[in-house]
């Protein structure tokens, strides 16, 4: 296997990065860099992570000198320690409260509540901001580990832009994908198809049912995070098997069902990734009120319902 | 009447699904099937996810009918905790 770690790649650019990586010969991975300057999205250093976990013999693990000015992030996101390689240089650790949350392998479900728990103050923002990150981390994480079957369960990664006051999130693994996972209820064609049906709402692949699932899985929780970024106009990257799809930044703030009828860009022949990556930036300018989005995601489940009036309200007290 | 105390369980943020479905098939169908009502008492829950309310109560609505919510209440639940769990119960009707 082979990747580059660019000038740049962010969700909005991540196209080119995800075009460059080689996937073939799990057996060894050469990971290459631009000599100036890299400056990469967590979902990106999720990805590389994720490849060099990949790898047995750590001896076939070839990365070339590191030399931009900006190595240094990489060594304190750990992931040089993750994928157990050395780094070939030191640097000055820093305290990273505040910046950033390394890359962070969950495994089971256990291990879930203690990260998002300690999440939250690493990040250093405030609660009102923390209601969202929390549960975009908390269901992405869910899915890898009840859906995906992957070798080494979900690999976390997030950071604080303080320029653009945004927070960039990845959750990767090297599990099943999203077809195989989907296709076991619902014909899906392709890996774009099948990453369609896995953000409507009402869809998973644990049952041919319509609308309300099963007893643990009722096929809301991705298109819930694609509804958080749509109405906070932020970008939402979901890279399975060949296909990509990528959530627009969108004035509008309608949620649609559908995901093709949101603004957005689909790739379906992309360097075929085993497993499922995802990235969110969340905006923290243009935030909107978690309470409100959920006013709006409820207006979608209600969208063919003639008369509300028929359904029984809850007793709240 | 049975009073079940979710922040014991699962803390200020409710997400953990394996906790909800214990809650559920242990505590809440128990007492249900006693007769007796049930109180969900989200007292200092900040917050939850649609996973864990759907684990915690449509299981329960699937197989007792949308009825049983006259046996079930929600107790201390905050805005955005309601607006989830009227989420849950819209589209558990919605087959």
């Amino acid at each position: 296997m082979k990747v580059h770690l660019p000038n740049s790649a962010f969700l909005g650019n991540i196209d080119s990065f995800i075009r460059a990586f080689d996937p073939n010969d799990e057996t060894q991975l050469d990971i290459t860099s631009n000599p100036n300057w890299v400056s990469i999205h967590p979902m990106c250093s999720c990805i590389v992570g994720s490849l060099g976990l990949t790898v047995e013999d750590k001896s076939r693990i070839r990365v070339a000198p590191l030399i931009a000015k900006s190595r240094h992030y990489f060594k304190r996101i750990g992931l040089f320690k993750l994928i157990g390689i050395p780094s070939g240089f030191t640097v000055t650790e820093h305290d990273a409260s505040g910046r950033f949350i390394p890359l962070s392998l969950i495994k089971k479900s256990d291990e879930l509540p203690e990260f998002i728990t300690e999440m939250v103050p690493l990040l250093h923002i405030e609660p009102e901001y923390a209601e969202p990150i929390r549960y975009v981390m908390s269901e992405l994480i869910r899915n890898v580990l009840e859906h995906a079957n992957s070798p080494f369960g979900a690999l976390v990664c997030a950071q604080y832009y303080k320029d653009s006051h945004t927070i960039r999130l990845g959750v990767v693994d090297r599990g099943l994908g999203i077809k195989r996972t989907i296709t076991v209820s619902h014909p899906a064609s392709d890996d774009i198809a099948a990453i369609r049906l896995a953000l409507t709402p009402g869809i998973t692949g644990t049952t041919t049912r319509k609308m309300g699932g099963t007893e643990l899985n009722a096929g809301a929780g991705l298109f819930f995070i694609k509804s958080i970024a749509k109405v906070n106009k932020d970008f939402f990257v979901i890279y399975s098997g060949n296909a990509m799809y990528k959530l627009l930044r969108d004035e509008k703030a309608k949620l649609n069902p559908d995901p093709f009828d949101d603004k957005h860009s689909k790739i379906a022949n992309l360097p075929y990734w085993q497993g499922t990556a995802v990235g969110i930036d969340m905006s923290l300018k243009r935030h909107k009120k978690f309470e409100d989005l959920l006013d709006l995601i409820r207006d979608v489940y209600h969208k063919d319902v003639k008369d509300k009036r028929r359904f029984k309200k809850p007793k709240f007290i | 009447m049975k009073e079940i105390n979710l922040f014991e369980k699962v803390g200020a943020f409710a997400e953990n699904k394996d906790t909800a479905r214990d809650i559920r098939l242990q505590e809440i169908i128990p007492n249900l099937d006693k007769g007796e009502d049930v109180i969900l008492d989200f007292e200092k829950v900040e917050s939850t996810t649609q996973s864990f309310i759907h684990a915690l109560i449509s299981d329960i609505i699937r197989k007792k009918g949308i009825d049983v919510l006259d046996k079930i209440k929600f107790k201390n639940c905050n805005d955005t905790i309601k607006k989830i769990i009227n989420i849950v119960t819209d589209y558990m009707q919605d087959n």
